[in-house]
């Protein structure tokens, strides 16, 4: 890639730092330029948040029709997914899972859902009286 | 502070801490692409039955902390690693260090961390970043990306240095230790090096998804995700090879580049211009993974009007980068150095 054909389009990056890239001068050696962002990776970083989107809207429903507990939402709207989640909680994999059902979380200890409440960076209350 | 520490911004995160952290320590020929050739960085891993954020798993460059371990070892530095299990004692240990006026490298997840844009922010634990002080309870940070210095908080950086899930950084900090002078010897050594072992990597590793094998195997994964995931997904999916491939924050950086620029100062240092040629390779093969982001950016950005025949152009695109990586490690693998 040559110098001049460095995308300087806008990005999440504004206002914030340019990247460094590695590109080829007039005389075809590298140089290094500041890129501030480069469309096609705006839509793919914006595409992965429409999906996140639509994955805690579709989260923050099953909550409200009752067939997933809170965690579920939580986990979606922190971007967490279970290896993730098992490492803030020290809880196993399987455990997460049963305490996705509504009537598994319902018998949970305080101690657990204040791990659960730390993890999610909320308060244990915001947790268990989150409806949808 | 005994010696002033320069910020300096690199491509990759990992490059960035070794060229900064040696150079402080006196080797001033250090460039963020000799970091990157000496420890072989360039590869192609496309993890199988994995996905991490619900996406392929894929990486464009050698595993999280190989790039400085095996440049500093090809150069004859010594690393000190230190991992914690104890979060207070992780933070006396860091304040002590930089106490001494030396900067030290940390790893970091960066979800928590304060200063990149919330987009970037996702559940990755392989950040790399330089503390090279503290000020009024805030530490100093150098992070490569940045095109500035930084701070943290106390509260903060625990919280990134103790971010929790896979490649969790368990407070990983790590710095040189007993530099010794580093001769012209020993530097065309590690070039060659680092080139035989990442030919090593990119041809001869016997795994299908590793090196050469990999970028075929993903080429032949996306002819089929169309009918397997559906338009949506698979548009998903090759979303996330170009976040892998460009983005920093996800371990991306343009490394056909960084390499390209490697092999071009390798030439110079070694006077061996046989591997200009080779470099320029590698400069189309970055130049065909671009081109093949913007058809992906095309197939993802349209979302449901794609077309099986759109992702077969991807999926050729990279059959034909498999084979220009191909040819030009074949390259270096017969040449021969002195």
């Amino acid at each position: 890639m040559k110098k001049e054909e460095l995308p300087q389009d806008p990005s999440a990056l504004t206002g914030i730092t340019r990247e460094l890239c590695y590109v080829k001068d007039n005389s075809g050696k590298y140089t290094t330029g500041l890129s501030s962002g480069w469309q096609v990776k705006k839509d793919a970083l914006e595409n992965a948040w429409d999906a996140i989107k639509e994955k805690t809207e579709a989260a923050r429903l099953m909550v409200k029709n009752g067939q997933k507990s809170p965690v579920y939402y939580f986990m979606e709207l922190k971007l967490m997914d279970f290896p993730v989640l098992s490492g803030y909680t020290g809880f196993w994999i399987f455990s997460i899972k049963r305490h996705l059902k509504p009537a598994v979380f319902d018998t949970l200890s305080e101690k657990k859902l204040r791990i659960y409440a730390n993890a999610f960076d909320i308060t244990v209350e915001e947790l268990k009286n989150f409806k949808g | 502070m005994e010696k002033e520490f320069n910020h300096l911004q690199t491509a990759h995160c990992e490059n960035g801490v070794a060229t900064s952290l040696l150079r402080y320590h006196g080797l001033d020929f250090m460039t963020e692409p000799l970091a990157f050739g000496m420890g072989s960085g360039l590869f192609y891993i496309h993890l199988p039955f994995l996905t991490i954020s619900g996406g392929p798993a894929i990486s464009y460059r050698t595993g999280p902390g190989w790039i400085f371990s095996r440049a500093s070892k090809a150069l004859g530095i010594e690393i000190n690693r230190k991992k914690f299990s104890n979060e207070a004692e992780a933070q006396d240990y860091l304040d002590d260090k930089i106490k001494d006026g030396s900067p030290v490298g940390c790893q970091v997840g960066v979800f928590n961390l304060p200063y990149f844009p919330p987009e970037y922010r996702f559940h990755f634990n392989a950040h790399n970043l330089i503390v090279y002080g503290k000020e009024n309870g805030q530490y100093l940070i150098s992070d490569p990306v940045m095109e500035g210095v930084t701070k943290l908080s106390e509260n903060d950086m625990q919280k990134v240095r103790f971010a929790k899930g896979p490649l969790a950084p368990k407070g990983l900090i790590y710095y040189p230790v007993n530099i010794k002078p580093v001769t012209k010897e020993i530097i065309n050594r590690a070039i060659v090096k680092g080139i035989t072992k990442n030919t090593k990597d990119m041809l001869h590793t016997p795994v299908f998804f590793l090196g050469v094998s990999g970028i075929k195997y993903t080429s032949s994964q996306i002819r089929k995700w169309r009918d397997k995931l559906g338009p949506r997904k698979a548009g998903l999916y090759l979303g996330q090879i170009v976040r892998m491939q460009e983005e920093i924050g996800t371990g991306g950086g343009g490394f056909r580049f960084i390499y390209a620029a490697f092999l071009e100062q390798a030439a110079a240092i070694l006077k061996k211009d046989e591997l200009l040629p080779v470099s320029e390779d590698i400069t189309r093969a970055g130049d065909l993974w671009r081109q093949g982001a913007v058809q992906m950016g095309r197939i993802y950005k349209g979302r449901i009007n794609n077309e099986q025949q759109d992702f077969n152009v991807c999926a050729d695109l990279l059959l034909e980068i498999a084979d220009i990586e191909k040819q030009a490690f074949k390259k270096l693998d017969k040449m021969k150095f002195d």
